[in-house]
């Protein structure tokens, strides 16, 4: 039981709002964590806080990593996060529709890379090695994702279950060891679910990243994750295996509402 | 095509010109005998003239929604025929060849006027390629280009009023000075984004333009500085015209090298992130790329060609004064790069070429020059507004897709 992201006590006020409320989360390696919760529970702020894109006000957000010291990632850049090894996907899909698919993948290779301005003007040996390896490596991905087909398509013109893929396939051109996948399902057809949820297991399985997914879909939610965290008003209101969230009052009256003498 | 809507569409057209041209066309007041003329004629021909060029404008608009169309569907990927030529190795060697002769010949066969026009297009070119690392690769809208401009000729004729320093001395160092300006300016802006960026370097083009202008002490105010030396060649004296072809191939040799650092640029790892940057900044920033870096990269990259712009527009007039570096300017230089094709190198040199050189060879119109230049602006941006030459995407070849395709 190895932990690798560890939150505790975590909040973020926009002005007088307090949207997320002392939460703590943990995640343990290898394991697919679901976090849900009704809409404006604060589930996509928090991915923006873990990920950089959002400083929080308190808590503390902690990274540990095989053979590395625990690292305390509050206040860090996104770039930096993604760096540290945590890739994301985005609710609303945020490809970069002008550029192929296969350069979607290869911008995930810029933080594993280091050739500069004078690398990019002389060309040198290692940097024509570096640009062959990561556009190799990108392929690579893209097979995995079964993306290989589009390689030299525009982003943008891919139908919307492959664009979602694409993203998943950008984030894991970092080389992660946590993807943070927001609504990942969101717009798909059963068939495509379907497809993603087999894709999502094999990341874990064989890639041996970690996933933590917001996700309404819950059959897939309840198939596919080891634990769920639930939210609700910025608040963890309860935790658990898929068996325990279902049977969990609170969980319930926070989807159904509650029963009142009318 | 001709049906009674369309013709009736095209009357109402012709008759909104002619009420809209009637005041300019129509009537001339003669001052001399102080009477009016009412020259029906010109109405005439404003009605007949605007009929038919509806009926032409509809046909174009209809074609290029259908060419639109067929493009969205998706089902035929048409290469376009610029880009074919390019790509075709019986065509674009034979071009090249042709045209390297050209340029070699040029100012051996034309007058020392065109020579002097060509040299001006060729520093635009540069310009513009510059400023398309900024606009066309990164995204970042910036209307004060012209500010990097001014410091490049500016750093010329001070160093060389001062320190006696020559231009080939002064070309590194000019372009050097405005890389600093453009992280001065990028630092500020980091934040800003689309239409506040546009504002904030539009306001930035403006404060370097008013200080050359009111530092007397420093720049020497409206009345500017004279006596630049032209480009040397190891302390050879040159007479006028050997002076202005030499610089004529000194700047066939710089464009050279700015398309050589250009193209290498943008199809690197440091172009990726600047497109990626484009296309959107929060994604880009979440796969790993830093915001900072790569913006303040950009804009000191663009505005080193900008500097060394400016160097060699002050070698070439021998005089610079505030009054070259407007605002004007900059939206000249922002014009080649959309008329030609934001982010296509070959775009920007055919655009730079067209709207530095179609005013001077539309003067034989006289006053109506001006508005022929207006007027194939308008035209070019509704036609194609992606650019003269859209920017080629580079494909990558795999062995399985190779087999697959068809």
């Amino acid at each position: 039981m190895e932990t690798i992201l560890e939150v505790k006590n975590l909040c973020m006020d926009f002005g007088g709002l307090r949207a997320l409320d002392r939460l703590d989360l943990d995640i343990i390696k290898g394991e697919i964590v679901a976090l849900i919760g009704p809409n404006g529970a604060g589930k996509t702020t928090f991915f923006n806080c873990i990920t950089g894109i959002y400083n929080p006000t308190d808590g503390d957000i902690h990274i540990f990593r095989t053979g590395k010291k625990p690292e305390r990632i509050n206040g860090l850049k996104p770039n930096q996060v993604t760096e540290k090894g945590m890739a994301r996907t985005f609710q609303n899909i945020r490809l970069f529709p002008g550029m192929t698919v296969l350069e979607n993948v290869m911008i995930g290779r810029h933080c594993r890379t280091a050739s500069g301005i004078a690398g990019a003007v002389f060309r040198g040996k290692r940097n024509v090695a570096e640009e062959k390896q990561v556009v190799e490596y990108s392929y690579t991905i893209l097979k995995k994702i079964g993306l290989e087909r589009y390689v030299n398509d525009l982003a943008g013109n891919l139908p919307y279950g492959a664009q979602r893929r694409l993203e998943i396939a950008r984030a894991m051109a970092t080389e992660p060891f946590l993807l943070l996948l927001d609504e990942p399902a969101a717009g798909m057809n059963p068939h495509e679910t379907k497809e993603l949820d087999r894709l999502i297991e094999t990341i874990r399985d064989r890639e041996g990243i970690s996933i933590l997914l917001i996700e309404h879909d819950m059959k897939l939610v309840m198939r596919l994750s080891d634990r769920i965290f639930v939210m609700d008003y910025g608040r963890r209101i309860a935790r658990g295996t898929p068996d325990e969230i279902k049977n969990n009052p609170a969980v319930i009256k926070a989807y159904l509402g509650e029963e009142t003498d009318a | 095509m001709v049906t009674t809507e369309g013709i009736k569409r095209s009357f109402l057209i012709s008759l909104w010109f002619m009420f809209l041209t009637f005041p300019i066309m129509v009537i001339r007041v003669n001052t001399i005998e102080n009477v009016i003329e009412w020259r029906w004629k010109n109405m005439m021909i404003v009605g007949i003239g605007s009929f038919f060029l509806s009926f032409v404008w509809r046909w174009l608009i209809g074609r290029k929604e259908a060419g639109r169309k067929k493009s969205e569907s998706g089902d035929s990927i048409e290469v376009p025929p610029g880009q074919r030529i390019m790509e075709d190795r019986r065509f674009y060697v034979p071009g090249l060849i042709m045209l390297s002769i050209f340029v070699a010949v040029f100012p051996f066969v034309f007058s020392a006027y065109q020579v002097n026009i060509m040299t001006t297009a060729l520093i635009y070119v540069m310009l513009g390629l510059g400023l398309n690392i900024v606009v066309g690769l990164a995204g970042l809208l910036d209307l004060g280009y012209v500010a990097f401009y001014a410091v490049g000729a500016y750093s010329y004729g001070l160093l060389n009023y001062h320190c006696g320093l020559g231009f080939w001395a002064v070309l590194p160092i000019g372009a050097g000075l405005a890389a600093i300006a453009g992280i001065l300016l990028g630092f500020p802006v980091l934040r800003l984004r689309g239409d506040y960026l546009a504002i904030v370097t539009l306001g930035f083009g403006e404060i370097i333009r008013l200080i050359l202008e009111n530092y007397n002490e420093f720049s020497f105010g409206p009345s500017g500085i004279a006596n630049i030396p032209r480009p040397g060649f190891f302390g050879l004296e040159m007479s006028l015209s050997t002076a202005t072809v030499y610089l004529y191939f000194i700047l066939i040799a710089l464009t050279l090298f700015t398309v050589f650092v250009v193209n290498r640029l943008q199809n690197s790892r440091i172009g990726r992130a600047w497109i990626a940057l484009r296309e959107d900044e929060i994604a880009c920033q979440a796969m790993g790329i830093d915001k900072t870096k790569t913006k303040l990269t950009a804009f000191a990259l663009g505005a080193t060609w900008a500097g060394m712009g400016g160097v060699l527009f002050a070698a070439k007039t021998t005089f610079i004064n505030p009054a070259s570096f407007t605002f004007l300017e900059s939206a000249m230089i922002l014009s080649i790069v959309v008329l030609g094709g934001m982010g296509s190198i070959m775009g920007v040199i055919v655009g730079a070429l067209v709207l530095i050189l179609l005013p001077e060879y539309l003067r034989g119109l006289g006053e109506y020059r001006m508005l022929m230049f207006g007027i194939t602006l308008v035209l070019m941006m509704v036609f194609r507004p992606q650019g003269l030459i859209a920017r080629v995407r580079r494909t990558y070849k795999f062995e399985e897709t190779v087999r697959q395709d068809r």
